[in-house]
């Protein structure tokens, strides 16, 4: 059964309260929780995080629509807040961001699989595998530094192999840019999908910007500097893909819709029923701040925003493992690089082109993420644990 | 002006300026008396600091688990699963210890051979490989043990996921390059009581439920802990008396001061001197 936005009136905004006790609640478990209720909260954290760095920038710029942008976005501060804290204090900020890279897979390879446009899921596989790269290197670190098994937080849904090496990811800014959809004719899902992708990475690069210095070993050190700097392109990469001919309020209304379409996600697939309350519950906020929206846009743009909104809610993001499809896309597609806004072979790559010369420069005292994985592969229990198990034997003694 | 591009060159051109600690109300004593007075001159926040404790027990009182014991792949009946899951959440603690206690000690051993320690109270690397190689074997020691038991050995069980927590900030200090051997020491002499502990604590837990060879193969692991504290104590305790003696000795060739100014100004002496011996540590390993 889908969600028919322009319906459903959800909570209205002056209904939606908090207080800190129920803002603050017990956390999910590391250990007992699914390891995709963690996707989802770190991947609403980010959606969260999103709406407000689009309502701030569009405040700067839209004295009129101030007032209403900071009535919404209290709310949404509010319920990032919720969302975000619901991660417990005993998940390390590695065993996080293992966290976040299993976002960046999984939501990533749904997001591709569903999309219309094949230009613009060339775009997501091209993400999802360097994504998948910064994986393998942060098991690495977790494995060699620290003495963990990044597979306690993945629970075998998404694998730790290299992907496209992240010292090759590092590209001059003209090659990270890509053509965008166009506004009057993508499918509704373009835009939903553009949005969540673009929020991820924002809040990955910004989470690794801020526990990056936290980290006392100076190899840990210098791979958060990497790899951020990957997520910067990544955020360069996915917020081109948007028509910047949108106009603010237009980008607003879709902001909201997809915020509803990835509460609406969540609850869809969510297994622990405390936090399946929580989605249910901001699915109504967001269905608010939606017709609350709708009216300004009204308002101000003189026209029917029903033009600009799907009836109803296309296909709920796959909270699943895709690890056949994400296989696929390695085996075919680990060698691209890329020109401008398209993709080349490596082959193709000149060896003074632009990207070539700012990677050389970067990588000229050496690479962090090659330094950390030398010789890694993963294993079970760590590089360290004398054997495999042996999961044959072991599923026909739980038989 | 081009920005000098040695981290090295900036720290040996400003040597007192740049380590020098700054912590203390005594480094900005008139403005610390302002500050001091200030605070004196409000009444404190309403309330007071059993608030707190409501707040908490309020979170206590929901009874969520931080987490729970993983399943056992070899069932038995009810009453000797709970107790086996005790004892493999306890082998799955020392496990994660153990494998996280290599990486410590491989760290320490790479810190050594980069920043040799120049005192004869210090660890040799050799003395370090050895219980590093010794962690290594009680690890998989406990892999075998886990697997045995009908355990999952990859599993995270609720003390290994806490005893990670805990010893969080041993191996923070272990892995900084600008701690030094004797603070590394120190770190690792926390993980070490907290080893012999968990160690005593298994045998006990293995006799009581009646598994003969675990028992055994923790008391010798035991032994072998024993040892390592010993070592790593004396080990701290002799630098670190060694260093004061040093010191005295220092204070001793250059004579005391009669100057009373000299005297009432916060001491830089140890700074400098620790900032010599690191600089020149430091040249010498770039050469």
């Amino acid at each position: 059964m889908s969600l028919e936005l322009l319906k459903e009136k959800g909570v209205a905004l002056d209904k939606q309260t908090f207080n800190w006790r129920d803002m603050v609640r017990v956390p999910t478990s590391k250990l007992d929780d699914d390891a995709l209720t963690r996707v989802r909260i770190i991947l609403m954290n980010g959606i969260e995080s999103e709406a407000l760095r689009f309502q701030h920038a569009c405040a700067r710029v839209n004295k009129d629509l101030q007032l209403a942008l900071a009535r919404v976005r209290r709310v949404e501060q509010h319920q990032q807040t919720m969302v975000n804290w619901l991660l417990p204090a005993d998940l390390s900020p590695l065993e996080t961001t293992i966290g976040f890279e299993q976002v960046a897979i999984e939501v990533t390879a749904s997001v591709a699989q569903h999309e219309p446009d094949p230009y613009l899921a060339q775009v997501y596989r091209f993400g999802l595998l360097e994504d998948f790269d910064h994986m393998h290197r942060f098991s690495a670190l977790m494995d060699r530094v620290v003495g963990g098994d990044a597979n306690n937080i993945l629970q075998s849904y998404t694998d730790i192999l290299p992907g496209r090496p992240t010292s090759v990811e590092h590209r001059a800014p003209e090659d990270d840019l890509r053509e965008c959809y166009d506004r009057s004719k993508a499918a509704p899902i373009s835009k939903l999908n553009a949005c969540t992708i673009m929020a991820g990475e924002h809040q990955t690069h910004d989470y690794y910007m801020t526990i990056g210095p936290m980290f006392a070993d100076p190899i840990a050190r210098q791979l958060y500097a990497e790899i951020a700097s990957i997520e910067e392109q990544h955020v360069t990469q996915y917020e081109s893909i948007i028509d910047p001919e949108e106009t603010w309020l237009e980008k607003w209304l879709l902001h909201e819709a997809g915020e509803i379409y990835n509460y609406y996600s969540c609850l869809t697939y969510e297994t622990n029923p405390r936090i399946k309350s929580i989605w249910q519950r901001f699915l109504d906020y967001e269905l608010g701040h939606l017709h609350f929206v709708l009216e300004v846009f009204r308002k101000f743009e003189k026209r029917d925003p029903a033009e600009l909104l799907p009836e109803s809610l296309p296909e709920p993001i796959e909270y699943r493992s895709h690890r056949q499809f994400v296989r696929e896309v390695l085996n075919k597609e680990v060698d691209l690089r890329a020109r401008g806004t398209q993709f080349i072979s490596k082959d193709e790559e000149e060896a003074d082109s632009p990207s070539q010369r700012y990677r050389s420069q970067l990588n000229s005292d050496g690479s962090p993420s090659e330094t950390i994985a030398a010789g890694y592969r993963w294993k079970p229990g760590t590089e360290l644990a004398e054997e495999t198990p042996d999961i044959q034997k072991l599923q026909r003694k739980v038989a | 002006m081009a920005a000098p591009e040695s981290e090295e060159i900036l720290l040996e051109g400003n040597e007192l300026e740049v380590l020098f600690n700054r912590t203390g109300l005594m480094v900005n004593p008139e403005m610390s008396a302002e500050m001091i007075q200030a605070a004196k001159n409000i009444e404190p926040s309403p309330g007071d600091i059993m608030e707190l404790a409501a707040e908490r027990a309020d979170y206590i009182s929901e009874g969520i688990p931080i987490g729970s014991y993983p399943p056992i792949i070899d069932g038995e009946d009810a009453a000797e699963s709970e107790k086996l899951a005790v004892l493999l959440d306890k082998l799955g603690e020392r496990l994660a210890f153990e494998r996280q206690g290599t990486r410590l000690y491989q760290t320490f051993i790479q810190k050594l051979e980069a920043m040799p320690a120049d005192d004869e109270n210090a660890p040799s690397a050799d003395e370090l490989r050895h219980i590093c190689d010794e962690e290594l074997e009680h690890f998989r020691l406990l892999q075998r043990a886990i697997t045995d038991l009908g355990g999952d050995a990859t599993a995270m069980t609720p003390s290994a996921d806490v005893a990670g927590v805990i010893s969080h900030g041993v191996l923070q200090v272990a892995c900084d390059p600008r701690t030094t051997i004797a603070q590394t020491l120190q770190a690792a002499l926390t993980a070490e009581l907290a080893d012999n502990d968990g160690w005593q604590m298994l045998q006990q837990l293995a006799a009581e439920l009646g598994h003969a060879d675990l028992e055994k193969q923790c008391e010798k692991a035991f032994e072998q802990e024993q040892e390592h504290l010993q070592n790593v104590r004396s080990w701290l305790a002799n630098m670190t008396l060694g260093e004061a003696l040093a010191l005295e000795g220092l204070e001793d060739d250059e004579g005391a001061s009669n100057d009373k100014d000299e005297e009432d100004k916060p001491r830089r002496s140890q700074a400098k001197r620790s900032s010599r011996s690191k600089a020149s540590s430091r040249r010498k390993k770039r050469k």
